[in-house]
């Protein structure tokens, strides 16, 4: 089992965002965290990430322990992160993003004298070449359109070879044709590394199209897991997302 | 007990004047963003104008009041006219240029004064009907200063309606939360820029007024007083106001019973306690942390690093020629110029190492300046050191001053940051201003003499090729090292934090080694500095140089590696030709005010953008 989470709980002030929220993820999976806004989603996904440390509750990654480790420890754990707004380094080109990820998983971070832009160069483009986009990799990376950006990040993302991809909003501000392009990208990129996936999203195409397994989250309780079959089927799930949108999908 | 309420009354009379600069001033950054360094030029000109017009109304209550609120207006309107004819041109420049600006009119402001007022200290008028002292509990406390008392709550309650009751100051405190945000509404920024430049400029210019009866008039006062309203505004939280008065009662109040304990320690007291508040509380008293956001990165986005095209390294190698071939053409003036043009470079490229790349202000970067310069001096002094170990060693001093400060400095980022690192230097200055017994203090240490194969005496020749040597290789050392993993890193933390997290960066680590090398090359410069001049002064790690240094890095252009360099060659370069000019701060501030209006992306930047594709710099696609 990659990810093993167990009654996690998180409170800000007097409300209680994350309420005793438990969930396991297996190699190759790709999980969905979904619920409507306020939920707890993010509160969840930034204690897995590091950025927030839980009240209560353990989050076991193979053999460690995440909750309350800092991010960039966390990363080295082997696991990769996108963002919802993508954050990558403006200042370089996209594949010095990647080289360097690279340079870090390689701990030369402190190397004074050898030419960063010369290192790692092979396995910087093989990466890209996967995410495609290899053919933009000398281009600055504050000139990419969006849909490029995030598969920029895709790529930063496996360059530590990640067991544990998090996935925060991984289509949000994309054309519906680049989101369904994405998530099948990530897919197949799953499936070939055997690395496990924990994401949010809002888009509910991309959520029932591509995700193995959903959760869904509601006042910081889990309400209901299962196949996107059984989800949709689901009566409080109905409910809490009016019914609406999960009947047409 | 008469004796201490006296003292704290005295300290609450001193906030008076303090509270009124650092309000000005922190109402003119939280809504323009502009680090006003010619806030205190605004102060000296309300003491003066004060000065002017209550001679000219006669020395009657009237004639007194109205004096000094007329000055206040007065300096305000200047502060207006210096917004629309200087500051207005230069809002889309990058981050911080401004500042360059505001520097040239420090410059031209001191010499107006001189002229107009000449250089005797002048004596303030007494107030009339407050000439007296009055009697507390035994002790006298000068009637003035009950005066200055209320002036600092009436201004305050003035400044809280304003802002609170009518649509301007709303304005104005919505600009100061969001200005995108203000902007995207319709509101004329235009208009509102230049009326809080009048605001905060009639701030600064009644603080001058009212204290002239008890400090007078003289040409320090700039200087003086612009450090300490940093400090209260910082202290307080940019853009509180009530901060600002919190901040400036309680560094007031401190001083003036630290005076009582330990005299030595009011020079840096204030500067203590604004690193002690900035490392607890890093937005100051009353302060919020920045919205995002608000950084103020203008401009377009900086271009990827590419190594220098082959007519650019041409042109680099033609220069060394240069250099090296210097000796035979040029008589010792020349090289002594150069001397200090390279050393100089040296100490700018360093700065913006950390300022550019890495994203991180210095406003006290002479620290590690004149921390290789006090280690090497100190060397020579105590150790019997020669020159060649005392050059080797003395930067090991900046080395240890960089890393102290570094650790603390480089977990704030943005103004916070480069305040506090202006607080350190100030710390290290006031160590090595008052530490008689080993510094010299303000004489220095004399004496430093090369040695014998470099020695002036002789010939300037090999101590100019040994500086050019030295200078050359660690300028070449640092942009090296921006091409390196290490300078990549750094420049990943400056370019996305969030990020640099999540690839396991460890983002205070890479930031403070940084901070730390810059220190190091820094201190290489201060410790061939004093051995070209023979000696080592406190100047050597004072306000002053760390804005020479700012200067340049801005004036040559931040965003490109030559820029320093330029900066540089340019500044030290124009103040030696100007210096023998009598008003040469004049023509010096007017000179760096028309470079900044000619030059928004600085020097390097309109040269690379006008000369680089002949060079072979490839223009990178725009947006």
């Amino acid at each position: 089992m990659t990810l093993v989470v167990d009654g996690l709980f998180k409170a800000f002030g007097g409300v209680q965002a994350v309420n005793n929220v438990s969930f396991r993820l297996d190699a190759g999976e790709l999980l969905a965290l979904i619920g409507p806004n306020g939920a707890g989603k993010t509160t969840c996904f930034n204690m897995l990430n590091g950025q927030l440390r839980p009240d209560a509750g353990s989050i076991r990654f193979f053999d460690n322990e995440l909750a309350g480790v800092a991010p960039r420890k966390i990363w080295r754990l082997g696991v990769g992160r996108t963002f919802q707004i993508t954050a990558t380094f403006g200042s370089m080109t996209v594949r010095e993003n990647v080289q360097m990820a690279l340079m870090s998983y390689h701990r030369r971070l402190f190397a004074l004298l050898p030419r960063a832009a010369a290192l790692y160069v092979d396995e910087a483009m093989a990466l890209l070449d996967r995410v495609g986009m290899a053919d933009q990799a000398d281009r600055p990376c504050s000139v990419l359109a969006y849909g490029d950006l995030k598969r920029v990040e895709l790529a930063v993302a496996l360059a530590n070879e990640p067991r544990l991809l998090l996935m925060d909003e991984p289509t949000a501000g994309m054309a519906p044709k680049e989101r369904v392009e994405l998530m099948a990208l990530t897919a197949d990129i799953v499936a070939e590394r055997k690395i496990a996936v924990l994401f949010t999203e809002h888009d509910m195409d991309v959520v029932f199209g591509h995700a193995g397994r959903i959760l869904v989250l509601n006042r910081g309780q889990l309400i209901a897991e299962g196949n996107p079959a059984e989800v949709r089927e689901n009566d409080q799930v109905r409910e809490v997302y009016l019914g609406a949108e999960l009947g047409h999908a | 007990m008469g004796f201490y309420i006296v003292q704290v009354l005295t300290g609450l009379s001193s906030a008076a004047a303090l509270f009124l600069v650092a309000s000005g001033l922190s109402i003119i950054f939280g809504v323009t963003r502009v680090v006003n360094l010619a806030h205190g030029s605004f102060y000296m000109l309300g003491a003066y104008i004060a000065y002017s017009l209550i001679d000219l109304f006669g020395r009657g209550g009237l004639g007194f009041w109205g004096g000094i609120v007329l000055a206040a207006v007065a300096v305000g309107m200047i502060g207006a006219i210096v917004e629309v004819l200087i500051l207005r041109r230069v809002y889309q420049a990058p981050e911080l240029f401004q500042l360059v600006a505001t520097f040239g009119v420090i410059l031209v402001i001191q010499d107006i004064a001189l002229l107009v007022w000449g250089a005797e200290d002048l004596v303030g008028h007494r107030a009339p009907g407050l000439t007296g002292a009055v009697d507390i509990m035994g002790t006298p406390l000068p009637a003035y200063d009950l005066a200055l008392i209320a002036i600092s709550p009436v201004v305050l309650a003035g400044l809280w309606l304003l802002f609170n009751r009518t649509r301007w100051g709303t304005l104005v405190r919505a600009a100061t939360q969001d200005r995108e945000m203000v902007g995207a509404l319709g509101v004329n920024q235009a208009w509102l820029f230049t009326g809080t430049f009048f605001l905060g400029s009639m701030l600064a210019g009644l603080g001058g007024a009212v204290q002239l009866p008890k400090g007078g008039a003289d040409l320090l006062m700039d200087f003086n007083v612009i450090a300490a309203a940093f400090v209260v505004v910082v202290v307080g939280g940019m853009g509180s106001i009530f901060g600002a008065f919190l901040a400036a009662v309680l560094i007031a109040e401190l001083n003036a019973f630290g005076i009582l304990v330990f005299p030595e320690i009011t020079l840096v007291l204030m500067f203590l306690v604004m690193a002690v508040v900035l490392i607890f509380r890093p937005w100051g008293l009353l302060g919020s942390p920045e919205a995002p956001g608000q950084k103020g990165q203008q401009g377009p986005p900086e271009q990827p690093l590419r190594p220098a095209p082959v007519r650019v390294q041409m042109a680099g190698v033609a220069v060394v020629g240069f250099l090296a071939l210097l000796p035979v053409v040029a008589g010792p003036f020349a090289l002594v110029l150069t001397v200090d043009i390279l050393i100089f470079a040296l100490f700018a490229v360093s700065l913006h190492f950390i300022m550019g790349p890495g994203g991180m202000v210095s406003f006290g970067h002479a620290a590690y300046f004149g921390g290789g310069a006090y280690g090497a001096a100190l060397l020579i002094h105590y150790a019997n050191s020669n020159m060649e170990s005392a050059m080797a060693l003395g930067p090991v001093l900046a080395a240890v001053l960089a890393l102290v400060f570094g650790w603390f400095c480089v977990r704030l980022s943005g103004v916070y940051l480069a305040m506090l690192t202006l607080a350190f230097a100030q710390v290290a200055w006031s160590v090595v201003f008052q530490w008689n017994d080993v510094t010299g203090g303000d004489d220095g240490l004399l004496y430093i003499v090369k040695s014998a194969w470099a020695d002036t005496a002789q010939s300037w020749v090999p101590f100019y090729l040994l500086t050019a040597v030295l200078c050359l290789s660690a300028m070449l050392f640092l942009r090296r090292v921006l091409f390196s993993p290490f300078g990549y890193a750094m420049r990943a933390c400056r370019d996305s934090e969030l990020r640099s997290h999540a690839i396991g960066i460890n983002v205070l680590e890479q930031r403070w080694l940084a901070f730390t090398l810059s220190g190091v090359a820094a201190g290489v410069a201060g410790s061939l500095y004093v051995f070209s001049k023979g000696s080592a002064f406190p100047d050597y790690m004072s306000i002053p140089l760390s804005f020479d240094a700012l200067i340049m890095v801005l004036l040559g252009g931040v965003k490109t590696l030559l820029g320093p360099i330029v900066g540089a060659v340019t500044f030290t370069w124009i103040q030696d030709e100007i210096s023998r000019f009598e008003y040469w701060r004049f023509f010096l501030g007017l000179a760096i005010i028309l470079l900044v209006i000619a030059f928004p992306q600085g020097i390097a930047g309109f040269g690379r953008r006008y000369l680089g594709p002949w060079f072979g710099i490839r223009a990178e696609e725009a947006q």
